[in-house]
């Protein structure tokens, strides 16, 4: 009942009380009603549940919440770099280290 | 600024290699925990995200989830379930609703089967739809059997208000609107007194997002600071349930116990005062709700103000509504299970006599329940 997609509002009806959203390029009309006057426009994103805008989505904070991740893939990455070369050095016994680290990880 | 693109949101929120990534941090981080800590996530929403994307696999042993009671269908009493099933069979009504409660059992049977034995039984995507219905029968009585929590709550106000401007007289409500944090207080107090079978408590809430949406992270400030239990409010894309765990640990390994928001993008400390201003409007408190498995509640659910008394089915159809409270089948722990002290493979009737098709408790029948979520992704779970 709750889970969402973002969308983004291409049209408002003169009367404010409906406007059409685009959602994963899907149009369809969401209601209006619950939102205070002028307070979304053409252009923003907002959130949808069950026929109604629900809120406006900030722009910038999802930017941030993705470049969140994204500095994380790389950190990662690195570290992942780093282990690499270290399990190198131990080579004989590399193969069975890394399995159990897998199983302990719980991805094996 | 690159502009948000949906893409982005859509495909990042689920990205494998950062759930991965984020299972290591959360890994690292509760290594340093001084004890094993059970984390609650009371909205079905997070339950169906944490399931389907196998979150509880990606946890170090030590960060454990409880389902907590967040699904609005799950949560309904079987004398609601009635009052519902006999408004749909008056001769002149037509019986609206949202979501699968139109199969969740009664003592008498669910609305699925008052509509086989002739009653008009109608499912809508959104409240909405009943202005339509009331226009299209206008010789009929049109009743929104209304629920969920604050996240559709001003829906409901939403559909009253236009039926007020609008001088519609044959739309009525039927209220089962509740509210979080007082559920939430009962499940602290009571699994305090309860010894469960895992010998644990909550020791933190992943706070449902689209609650806060509408009502703002504002009503979760008591939990850290009364009660001692932190509240991470995260949206439901897996990636945001693994950072909202993460900032959890974070927070027990820093010693601290904080309200915090993940999910920054929609939730603000406010919410929608807009739509905080339309419940007030028409909604009062009522002094208490029955959840189905947790019993009375106190102030957890909401009724039509006394100026709004024509437009309630509650008070309209007094007569015939059946008052008597009804308890769930004997086999079924829908009610451990919605205070977290059960997972629903320990059920003996899970999977068995109790199946989404053929449903004992309500766990079962919603989509967002746990047991419909440890069905259908059960596989998932190693252990």
């Amino acid at each position: 009942m709750c889970l969402s997609i973002p969308s983004k509002v291409v049209k408002i009806n003169e009367d404010k009380t409906m406007c059409t959203v685009d959602t994963m390029g899907v149009q369809r009309d969401a209601n209006l009603m619950m939102m205070a006057d002028d307070e979304v426009k053409v252009g923003d994103y907002v959130l949808l549940h069950i026929g109604f805008v629900m809120n406006k989505i900030d722009e910038e904070e999802a930017l941030a919440s993705i470049a969140t991740y994204k500095e994380i893939l790389e950190l990662m990455d690195e570290e992942e770099r780093k282990r690499a070369i270290l399990e190198d050095d131990e080579c004989p016994a590399r193969g069975e280290q890394y399995a159990e680290e897998l199983e302990t990880d719980g991805r094996a | 600024m690159a502009g948000l693109e949906l893409n982005n949101l859509y495909d990042d929120f689920r990205d494998g290699k950062t759930l991965q990534a984020y299972a290591r941090i959360i890994a690292e981080d509760a290594a340093k925990l001084e004890r094993p800590i059970n984390i609650m996530e009371v909205c079905g929403g997070h339950t169906h995200s944490i399931m389907k994307f196998g979150i509880p696999q990606m946890m170090p042993e030590n960060v454990n989830f409880i389902h907590g009671p967040g699904c609005p269908v799950c949560i309904m009493p079987k004398e609601r379930i009635d009052h519902a099933y006999v408004l749909a069979m008056q001769p002149d009504v037509i019986l609206v609703t949202l979501g699968d409660m139109i199969k969740v059992p009664g003592s008498n049977g669910s609305l699925q089967d008052a509509r086989a034995k002739g009653a008009d039984v109608r499912f809508v995507y959104s409240p909405m739809e009943c202005i339509k219905i009331a226009q299209e029968n206008p010789e009929k009585k049109v009743i929104f059997f209304a629920i969920g929590f604050e996240t559709t709550t001003p829906m409901t106000a939403v559909l009253l208000d236009q039926v007020i401007k609008q001088n519609i007289t044959n739309i009525l409500f039927h209220i089962n609107h509740v509210t979080v944090p007082e559920v939430m207080v009962e499940l602290i107090d009571s699994r305090d007194i309860h010894v469960d079978s895992y010998n644990n408590k909550i020791d933190a809430f992943l706070g449902p997002s689209h609650v806060s949406v509408i009502a703002g992270s504002k009503i979760y400030e008591k939990f850290p600071k009364d009660y001692g239990r932190p509240v991470v409010v995260s949206g439901f894309e897996p990636v945001d349930v693994m950072e909202g765990i993460s900032m959890i640990v974070k927070q027990f390994v820093e010693k601290r116990c904080e309200l915090e928001i993940q999910y920054k993008r929609v939730v603000t400390y406010e919410g929608n005062l807009n739509a905080q201003k339309l419940i007030e409007t028409y909604f009062d408190k009522v002094d208490l709700f029955r959840w189905r498995g947790l019993g009375n509640v106190p102030e957890s659910g909401l009724k039509l103000k006394d100026g709004y008394a024509k437009y309630d089915a509650e008070v309209i159809y007094r007569d015939v509504l059946p008052i008597a409270e009804i308890e769930d089948h004997k086999l079924c722990i829908c009610g451990d299970i919605l205070r977290g002290m059960a997972k629903p493979p320990e059920c003996t009737i899970f999977g068995t006599a109790c199946k989404p098709t053929t449903p004992i408790g309500s766990c079962m029948v919603s989509s967002e329940g746990a047991c419909a979520a440890y069905y259908k992704y059960g596989n998932l779970i190693t252990s």
